[in-house]
């Protein structure tokens, strides 16, 4: 049913638009590549502080009051860039492996940040100025950092068709995890 | 008058190593990438307080002494990423325009950030909380778009 879905959103006027344009996508992919340096770029810096080996006398809530909002408007651009991107080619981008491992550890980088943001960040204050931030955040921390490398590159190589369900033979966990079962039954 | 320096770089070694492997160039470019993410924390962290925004409760000298380490270092990931991936296809980089624009405002960019706006974020206001002069702001905003300008013509070499 998804298949089915995303084969007829990538066949709507706009998708095949998007996909076809000369600029526009090169655009939107660019600005998707720019806006990196600041969500991840920003973030990166948190981080690192929560892991306590930089800005370590510059206080968590400095950065969690502060510097959140630019790592937000970063967050927005990547998201809104992202999903057209998506949008311009549903179905290849859905039964992509790194595609499909980028969005898991997307997931768990989101669950990560919920997981600092309600537990250690609620008692900021009190360690506020801590070079060596509790265990918890150093842990929130290098899971941030480690996550979202995953992730940008494997959103860089969304683009190598590598592993693709056109391209066979492969190995049956790559036909797993890529989801080809459905489209290998289609074409034969 | 380049071009023969430029067929001799895509004979090197390196060049032709990275150009006959399959997973070569795209293992650089992801790593290229995070250097990306790194570079544009460390510029912006400073970047930002110069403008006034940001982390505007610290004063922009510890923010700059404190993110110049990373600087560095993800420059040095740039770098170290970006020749091999240049040698692998220095012909086609020498007739691309986004290459030429990007290598000429990378070394702007560069003495930019380590001989004007580092005195600037460098020297202690008499108040350090000191929202941002005029002097920040524009010393700010034109590393930003210096560096921008590197980052956008670095990405669309691959499309042109």
């Amino acid at each position: 049913m998804i298949e089915r879905f995303l084969g007829w959103l990538g066949e709507t006027p706009w998708s095949v638009a998007l996909l076809e344009s000369l600029y526009a996508w090169p655009l939107v992919e660019s600005t998707h590549v720019l806006a990196l340096g600041l969500f991840v770029g920003t973030t990166a810096m948190m981080d690192l502080r929560l892991v306590g080996i930089a800005f370590r006398k510059v206080p968590i809530t400095a950065f969690t009051g502060r510097l959140l909002p630019w790592t937000r408007i970063g967050f927005a651009i990547m998201t809104v860039t992202g999903l057209l991107l998506f949008y311009s080619q549903p179905l290849r981008y859905y039964h992509n492996v790194f595609f499909r491992v980028k969005v898991v550890v997307l997931i768990l980088a989101g669950i990560n940040a919920a997981v600092f943001h309600v537990g250690a960040h609620r008692k900021a204050l009190e360690w506020d100025h801590d070079t060596r931030p509790p265990r918890g955040a150093r842990i929130a921390g290098a899971v941030s950092l480690s996550a979202w490398a995953v992730v940008v590159i494997t959103g860089r190589l969304i683009a190598y068709n590598w592993f693709d369900c056109d391209i066979q033979p492969q190995p049956a966990w790559v036909n797993w995890l890529a989801g080809c079962a459905a489209v290998l039954e289609g074409t034969e | 008058m380049l071009e023969p320096f430029f067929r001799w770089c895509e004979a090197t070694a390196i060049g032709q190593a990275v150009a006959q492997s399959v997973w070569a160039f795209p293992i650089l470019e992801a790593v290229h990438l995070i250097g990306l993410c790194m570079l544009g924390g460390a510029l912006l962290v400073v970047d930002l307080r110069l403008l006034g925004v940001g982390l505007t409760s610290q004063p922009v000298a510890r923010l700059a002494r404190y993110a110049r380490p990373w600087l560095i270092g993800s420059l040095v990931v740039m770098v170290t990423t970006g020749v091999p991936l240049f040698l692998s296809e220095a012909i086609r980089a020498y007739y691309n325009t986004s290459f030429w624009v990007k290598m000429c405002t990378l070394p702007v960019a560069l003495g930019y950030t380590f001989l004007v706006r580092e005195r600037v974020a460098r020297r202690e206001p008499a108040d350090p909380h000191d929202p941002g002069s005029v002097t920040d702001r524009v010393v700010g905003a034109v590393s930003l778009a210096l560096w921008f300008t590197v980052a956008a013509a670095g990405r669309w070499i691959g499309f042109s």
